[in-house]
């Protein structure tokens, strides 16, 4: 291989290389973090216990049944046709002309929405029943508890599922150059259209795209550490002044 | 005498299983009152019945004159008038002892956070937690849980505190702890309702000794009565077999 190769073709387009891995990391962070919100709404009320009232009763399976085709659908059909759908459909049906990036963060979004909603349900189901007792026992209602005692341990246990979500996204939004999204894959492509220099290109987008999603694990594991905190309680290094 | 808590009737069936029989009973103000019985006897769902973790089946819990089975009460705020000691603790693994001990007063109560630290810390001295209040509960001991459970629990300061066997999941060393802060808290006059294997701490603490069998309440009176002089056969056998095993 010639290094001297990439490294030319590096240093004659780097800004280009910059550019694209940016927009990736924006559209990923973004995207990881509104569809984490979108899956924790979802796994609350997904968990709401059955109401006393009928009313109330078909209404909460109403809302679940919408959002389970919602993760069928999402789940079980390619991003990419996702993105063609909706970028495509939204301008064919409803007249709405998306801005390319803001198209690209709402189908990441709603795709990472998908599978979290399924993490955090996971995520609640596995934390103690005695947490939810006793917070209701302490009287706090559906929300106070989730809130204040089993969404944080929820968070807290979602973290690598939800660092995997963040390392798919960043890799899976090199899809979105089919909707012509300025993201590395895209920015590649166009580098190679110039120098037909297919493999030393992809080569260094391959070390960009490896470069951001190790860090992203690294930085998300010292961020589980520190929420952990240490194992063992000092009395006299933890007094509090009164 | 005032009476803080009356249960008629009261009835519980998981399925085709009666687990709770017409059980009719009630606290009065300041009285300990401790349910003895074999397990599975139906002792945890009675107390787990009066604060609504499960649902009774039928019958009536008058608190304060209001039957808190009726529809339209509020049951979160009467759960607030009772403090529940779970046998697993239960504390807040995301919180740590004082935060453990204030968030129920912040988020319910609505109290300030400076009078929920206070309420927090004087209730801690009580339990002899309060050199602890930075720690997280994986860093205490089980006697220690136990002990900043039952501090959550007064710094609501509860009309009744109801403890579901509170030592049955410690190691035998820190039994002691936990049932002297239990007895501290008998001498300052709590109303209490304590669910327990320990029959000697029974004895020593209680005004009234409840046994159950079966999902009924087979024999209740002083604590003389029932262990010197049981009047049911059931009783005699039940404390004959845990009294030898002690």
């Amino acid at each position: 291989m010639d290094f001297q190769l990439v490294k030319s073709i590096f240093l004659d387009n780097w800004p280009m290389f910059v550019r694209g891995a940016v927009m990736t990391i924006v559209i990923s962070v973004i995207s990881t973090l509104v569809g984490a919100v979108i899956g924790l709404l979802i796994g609350v009320v997904r968990t709401i216990p059955t109401p006393e009232s009928n009313r109330k009763k078909v209404a909460l399976r109403v809302v679940n049944t919408i959002f389970s085709a919602y993760i069928e659908y999402f789940r079980g059909t390619p991003m990419i046709v996702q993105a063609m759908v909706i970028f495509y459909g939204s301008a064919l049906l409803f007249d709405i002309h998306m801005n390319r990036f803001v198209a690209a963060i709402l189908i990441v979004s709603i795709n990472t929405g998908a599978y979290m909603a399924e993490i955090v349900r996971g995520g609640i189901v596995s934390i103690d029943k005695g947490q939810f007792e006793a917070a209701n026992a302490i009287g706090m209602n559906h929300t106070q508890s989730m809130f204040n005692v089993i969404l944080p341990q929820v968070i807290r246990n979602i973290l690598p599922a939800t660092a995997n979500e963040f390392v798919i996204n960043i890799k899976d939004t090199s899809v979105l150059n089919v909707i012509g999204v300025t993201e590395l894959f895209f920015q590649t492509k166009s580098i190679t259209g110039n120098n037909f220099k297919f493999f030393e290109s992809y080569f260094i987008a391959s070390f960009i795209y490896l470069l951001m999603t190790f860090s992203i694990t690294r930085i998300l594991r010292l961020f589980e550490k520190k929420l952990d905190g240490p194992e063992n309680y000092d009395i006299v290094g933890n007094q509090m002044q009164i | 005498m005032e009476r803080v808590l009356d249960i008629k009737h009261l009835s519980k069936s998981f399925g085709s299983n009666e687990v709770l029989k017409d059980i009719n009973f009630s606290v009065n103000k300041g009285e300990v009152v401790s349910i003895i019985g074999s397990s599975g006897s139906g002792k945890s769902t009675l107390l787990r019945c009066i604060n609504l973790l499960e649902r009774p089946s039928s019958g009536k819990i008058i608190y304060n004159g209001k039957n808190i089975l009726d529809n339209g009460i509020d049951i979160y705020e009467y759960r607030t008038k009772l403090g529940m000691v779970f046998q697993q603790f239960n504390l807040f693994n995301n919180h740590n002892v004082l935060s453990n001990c204030t968030v129920g007063q912040i988020k319910v109560l609505k109290r300030s956070k400076e009078e929920a630290e206070e309420k927090a810390i004087q209730y801690l001295k009580v339990v002899g937690m309060d050199k602890y209040i930075n720690a997280n509960p994986k860093q205490l001991s089980g006697g220690q849980k136990q002990r900043v459970a039952i501090a959550r629990a007064l710094a609501m300061e509860p009309d009744v505190m109801l403890f579901d066997e509170p030592t049955s999941a410690l190691d035998p060393e820190m039994v002691g702890e936990v049932l002297k802060v239990i007895k501290e808290l008998a001498e300052m006059g709590l109303t209490m309702l304590v669910v327990t294997h320990e029959m000697e701490f029974a004895k020593e603490v209680s005004d009234r000794v409840v046994f159950m069998d079966k999902g009924i309440i087979a024999e209740e009176g002083i604590p003389e009565q029932i262990f010197n002089n049981p009047i049911q056969a059931r009783t005699r056998e039940f404390l004959r077999r845990t009294l030898k095993a002690v």
